[in-house]
């Protein structure tokens, strides 16, 4: 059978950088292929080419891409235009960006009906409703006269992929379709995906850089390095073999369950594109190197069905090339480093002419947070659940509105700020924005030393160097600006200013969700080298549970602004009690399926902590929920071990 | 000092103090930024546009006459007694000297361009017999014996001012060839071939072409000078392509000037309002609601007139009148200034509401780091651009306004030499017949060049700055 798209040594190039370099691959009708890769390795790219939708100056070289009967890359423009949405449909990772804002999603759909299917008026309306049906959109009827902006990110990607059905396309690409939405919604559009798949018998070529998602969805794997297919195979023997350095390394970088061991990492970074690469492109980075890879760049190998650009293909020593440390756990002590007791952030909604307060956002409700000196608590939870709130709250960057702070046996006061701040310090999220670009590193990191006047003034510069080795940059990156640096050493720079006032708490505020997988690994690695040197505690604020359970010695999940579940790592990943927990669980893509566990999904969003449900606020999307749950809101139950939950239906259990 | 030693004696105006000042403070700033990497890089990428190169070289020219004509003097009268000398109350700059033929050169009344007549039909004396004709004029074409040279001589200024032009230009090539390729230690030839395929790293081409242009121009405007008024006379006889150079410095310095004024206030509002919020940012917004709610011409015109009367009601404070021409604008600046901050105080205002809510803001804060070093360490540099662009925008925004009103009569004193005031000058005459169409013509060619020049400029240093326009370079 011949396949339904053939792409054929694609060469893509922007400017000067080959972006896309002679990349060939099959997609079969009803199969899912994933192209796998970190950033900036050219998967979008080569999706954009094959719609012919590359940004300005970008150019295919050469290649072709086979679509049934059709030579994409011959088409005039004109004919293009069909093919697009008609025989191939895209959909994008932000749905946010990708739908018209002032345009009904129903008319929105309506437009890809009449322009590929000729359908106008009630006929359109019915078609687009029977596509909102097929992406499991709820009451699709009434959601077709809403705006965007009144839908959820989940709605709205059912949305996008709804519309980017709407042309019957016989493939549907992906670009990262899941990668903007929590794990719960994640979790229900590659159902979607999966489904339509199986019943429309479409191929889908689904782009994305989480190992999960790929071992979940997809029939065929390609691994994507600096432009060109590095491998390729069947899901199953990729899975367990995989034959390459760099897809091996990927794996090891990967947290996994019950691991102490340090993460492998890979040194170096992507090569530019737009410079002369010789040999194999992985070869600078590659632990395995051999001479000849830097002078030749490897053919393809065939290895029992999977085929690897290696030259050592089939020859690399079998097993791990993992580290293992073991890293002392710090025990309790009596006294804890840091005590919440029923905090709280309320945000005043404010209307009218003369900004009269009309209600809350209960953004942070009654929060309770126990932790140790030398251990880290996780707090988890979906985007909005209020967590990074909790964080801020904590160290007075937004003022609570209730609760007591307890740090190192001192309430933290207004007054006592300046103390507060040198125990407590925070590692934001995003190493691009949390760096003022107009700073030299040295500066950056003299900032806090000045403002609280740590150490004797003469001495600040000889502890900025200090600080620099020991978050693994080089001596002289002080004297550099932020823009020299990558995503992983800009997040060095912030654990490093946030170390430089030498705190025994660091909230860290998912400070490796906007990286690679691999510089994941190095900054997980120094962080719990950091842990182990200095006894520094960490409040981890995370949606990643893999992150959870490499690092992370106590969980505490958050639901809508308070805490559902809480104890020690091991005991609530493994044997989750709330409905809430157990699903957040269950939804992550996993590598490896954990065998026997019910696959569960919850229905719906999260709601708007606006106007949270009352009683138990998860009881709208709970399958156990009862008539108690929707009136009363439950108290601790408790389960031994520090281990306890907020959930009526495990109560009732005893 | 001794002045008497001089012929002259110094006199330095108000916005004469004001336009040194900034040209330090530029040249500092210059200095700075060359010393620091990630200030010079944006301003590398505006040296490597060729349009923006261009353009500030002509902007250049028209800056170097304008300081020039910010240096200001008083002779001293001859007939005054040694021990106790008296100056004249006229105030004459370096420029004036330099040109003080075209100054002191002034026909009857209204002559056309290039011409040897005047505009006007005269009785004269002619062989005896008084007749009805145009005279000639006392300077324009004076050293022609006979009207047929006219045509030939024109030919030959032009021609030699070519010459002189391109021989200028081929000397300062050759210099620069020398010297760049003795900087770069490499071939005169190479560099040669180099500046030829334009693979210098800067748009070497066309400064030489830009350069040879201006100072073929020059040259050829000398040439005809020299003879000739080249752009007419107006109605009191004075040379039009003098006033027009003259106005040069009055547009220079209310581009300049007003973005003084114009600056702090939007800089310090505009942050105070972003940052803080709050009752801050309202008390700031409904200030500048209510001043842009009032019509700007209005309120500027009433500002004038208020001025005026001070000025008048004491004439004891200006020695000369220069003086009080000068202090009139000097108020017209500030009065723009005032009215005119709004907008990139909403600008700033809607950045720094963005910036504070980055996270190295937060970490800042996290630290306790005091609301001024966190607004000057990381707000203002952060905004820097915005102003930038703002300022090179804003220029010749201001340029062609001063033309306005001064043509509205709320302008600059009727005495100064303006763009604005050789229109207003110029409208009454487009009435005549046959039209009076130089005055306007002229004004129209130098304000046209030197607003064409500072928006180039102006779009490379926002091309270079804006980051939002950085996926387009």
């Amino acid at each position: 059978m011949s396949p339904l798209l053939r792409v054929d040594r694609l060469v893509t190039g922007i400017g000067a950088a080959r972006v896309v370099d002679g990349v060939s691959f099959d997609v079969a009708a009803g199969e899912t292929y994933a192209l796998l890769g970190e950033s900036g390795c050219g998967k979008s790219m080569t999706a954009l080419s094959l719609m012919r939708l590359l940004p300005d100056g970008g150019r295919i070289l050469s290649g072709h891409v086979q679509l049934g009967e059709t030579d994409v890359l011959a088409l005039p423009e004109r004919d293009m235009r069909r093919v697009r949405g008609g025989q191939m449909a895209m959909v994008f990772q932000e749905p946010m960006l990708a739908l018209n804002p002032v345009i009904k999603v129903g008319d929105q759909i309506g437009e890809a009906l009449s322009l590929h299917r000729g359908l106008g008026g009630q006929a359109a309306r019915d078609a687009a409703r029977a596509l909102l049906d097929s992406v499991g959109v709820p009451d699709a009827a009434r959601r077709l006269d809403s705006y965007p902006f009144e839908l959820s990110g989940g709605l709205r990607q059912r949305m996008m992929i709804a519309m980017a059905l709407a042309g019957e396309p016989s493939l549907l690409i992906a670009d990262e379709p899941t990668t903007a939405l929590d794990v719960t919604i994640q979790a229900q559009v590659l159902d979607v995906l999966r489904n339509l798949r199986a019943t429309r018998r479409m191929g889908m070529l689904l782009i994305t850089h989480d190992l999960g998602v790929v071992a979940e969805n997809a029939d065929r794997v390609g691994v994507m390095y600096a432009g060109e297919l590095l491998e390729e195979g069947a899901r199953d023997a990729f899975f367990a073999a995989p034959q390459h350095p760099y897809s091996r390394m990927l794996f090891e970088a990967l947290p996994r369950t019950g691991d102490a061991g340090r993460l492998t990492t890979i040194a170096g970074q992507v090569p530019r594109l737009d410079t002369q690469l010789r040999g194999c492109r992985f070869a600078p980075r590659c632990p395995f190197v051999i001479a000849r890879c830097r002078a030749e760049s490897p053919g393809w190998q065939e290895l029992d069905g999977q085929r690897v650009r290696c030259h050592l293909a089939g020859s690399l020593p079998a097993g791990s090339v993992r580290e293992r440390v073991a890293y002392p756990v710090a025990e309790h002590t009596p006294q804890p480093l840091l005590q919440v007791e029923g905090l709280k952030v309320f945000f005043p909604i404010r209307r009218g002419l003369i900004q009269r307060t009309v209600g809350h956002v209960r953004a942070v409700d009654d929060v309770d947070l126990t932790i140790q000196a030398g251990r880290t608590l996780a707090l988890v939870g979906e985007s909005g659940c209020g967590k990074t709130t909790v964080g801020k709250a904590l160290l007075r960057l937004i003022e609570p509105t209730a609760g007591t702070i307890m740090l190192g046996g001192k309430a933290a006061h207004a007054k006592n700020m300046p103390t507060l701040r040198r125990q407590a310090q925070m590692v934001f999220q995003d190493p691009f924005s949390s760096l003022n670009p107009r700073m030299r590193v040295a500066d950056i990191l003299l900032e806090g030393m000045d403002a609280l006047g740590v150490g004797a003034r003469g001495e600040r510069r000889g502890a900025v160097t200090r600080l620099l080795t020991q978050v693994g940059l080089p001596d002289d990156a002080g004297g550099r600006y932020p823009h020299a640096f990558s995503g992983g050493q800009r997040q060095r720079i912030a654990i490093a200013r946030a170390l430089a006032v030498s705190p025994r708490l660091v909230i860290c505020d998912e400070p490796t969700s906007a990286l690679d997988v691999s510089v994941q690994a190095q900054i997980l690695n120094l962080l719990k080298d950091l842990q182990a040197d200095l006894g520094l505690a960490y409040l981890f604020i995370t949606h990643n549970l893999a992150v959870v359970e490499y690092l992370a010695h106590d969980v505490a999940v958050m639901y809508l602004g308070r805490i559902v579940e809480q104890g020690q790592a091991g005991a609530v990943l493994r044997t989750p009690r709330h409905p809430y927990t157990q699903a957040l669980v269950s939804a992550v893509p996993r590598i490896e399926p954990p065998a026997g566990q019910p696959v569960i999904r919850l229905a719906g969003d999260q709601p708007s902590p606006l106007n949270p449900p009352v009683g138990c606020h998860f009881h709208p999307r709970c399958p156990h929920a009862s008539a108690v749950c929707r009136q009363t809101y439950p108290e601790r139950t408790d389960l031994g071990g520090g281990h306890w939950v907020r959930c009526h239906w495990v109560a009732a259990q005893g | 000092m001794n002045l008497d030693a001089f012929h002259f004696v110094p006199v330095l105006l108000w916005t004469d103090a004001l336009i040194f000042m900034l040209l330090i403070v530029a040249l500092a700033t210059v200095w700075w930024i060359r010393r620091h990497a990630h200030l010079r890089a944006p301003w590398a990428a505006v040296a490597r546009r060729p349009m923006a190169m261009g353009a500030a070289l002509v902007l250049a020219v028209f800056v170097i006459i304008g300081l020039l004509d910010s240096l200001h003097y008083r002779e001293r009268l001859d007939d005054s007694p040694p021990d106790r000398p008296q100056y004249s109350v006229e105030v004459l700059s370096v420029f004036d000297a330099l040109a003080s033929r075209l100054r002191t050169q002034q026909e009857k009344t209204y002559s056309a361009p290039l011409a040897m007549h005047l505009y006007a039909k005269e009785f004269t004396e002619r062989d005896g017999a008084t007749v009805r004709d145009y005279p000639r004029l006392k300077y324009g074409g004076a050293h022609l014996k006979q009207a047929d040279e006219y045509i030939s001589d024109i030919v030959r200024r032009v021609f030699v001012g070519l010459l002189q032009g391109l021989a200028g230009s081929l000397l300062l090539f050759g210099l620069l060839a020398s010297w760049q390729a003795r900087h770069r230690q490499m071939k005169v030839g190479s560099w040669l071939s180099a500046w030829g395929t334009g693979h210098l790293g800067w748009p070497g081409r066309t400064v030489v072409i830009v350069l040879a242009l201006v100072l073929m121009l020059g040259a050829v405007m000398a040439r005809l000078a020299a003879g000739y008024h080249v752009f007419g006379t107006d109605k009191v006889g004075q040379d039009v392509f003098y006033i027009s150079l003259k106005s040069i410095r009055t547009g220079l310095v209310i581009g300049t000037l007003t973005t003084l004024v114009t600056l702090p206030l939007a800089i310090v509002l505009g942050i105070a309002a972003g940052y803080f919020r709050g009752w801050v940012d309202d008390v700031i917004q409904y200030i500048y609601t209510v001043l842009n709610s009032i019509p700007g011409v209005l309120l500027i015109a009433a500002a004038v007139l208020i001025v005026q009367v001070a000025i008048e009601a004491h004439p004891d404070l200006f020695d000369t009148s220069a003086a009080r021409a000068d202090v009139r604008l000097l108020a017209l600046c500030i009065i723009m200034g005032v009215t005119s901050w709004t907008s990139l105080a909403r600008l700033l205002r809607g950045e720094s509401l963005k910036l504070r809510t980055l996270d190295y803001v937060e970490a800042a804060r996290a630290f306790g780091v005091s609301h001024a070093r966190i607004i000057s360490r990381h707000i203002f540099p952060n905004v820097f651009h915005l102003v930038l662009i703002a300022i090179v925008l804003d220029f010749s925004g201001l340029v062609l306004a001063e033309a306005v009103l001064s043509y509205v009569g709320v302008g600059v004193d009727p005495s100064m030499y303006s763009w604005g005031n050789m229109i207003n000058g110029a409208r009454l005459e487009l009435a005549r017949e046959p039209v009076v169409w130089w005055q306007l013509g002229a004004a129209f060619v130098f304000m046209f060049a030197l607003v064409l020049a500072a928006n180039l400029f102006a779009d490379g240093v926002r091309d270079a700055f804006d980051p939002r326009l950085e996926e387009r370079r």
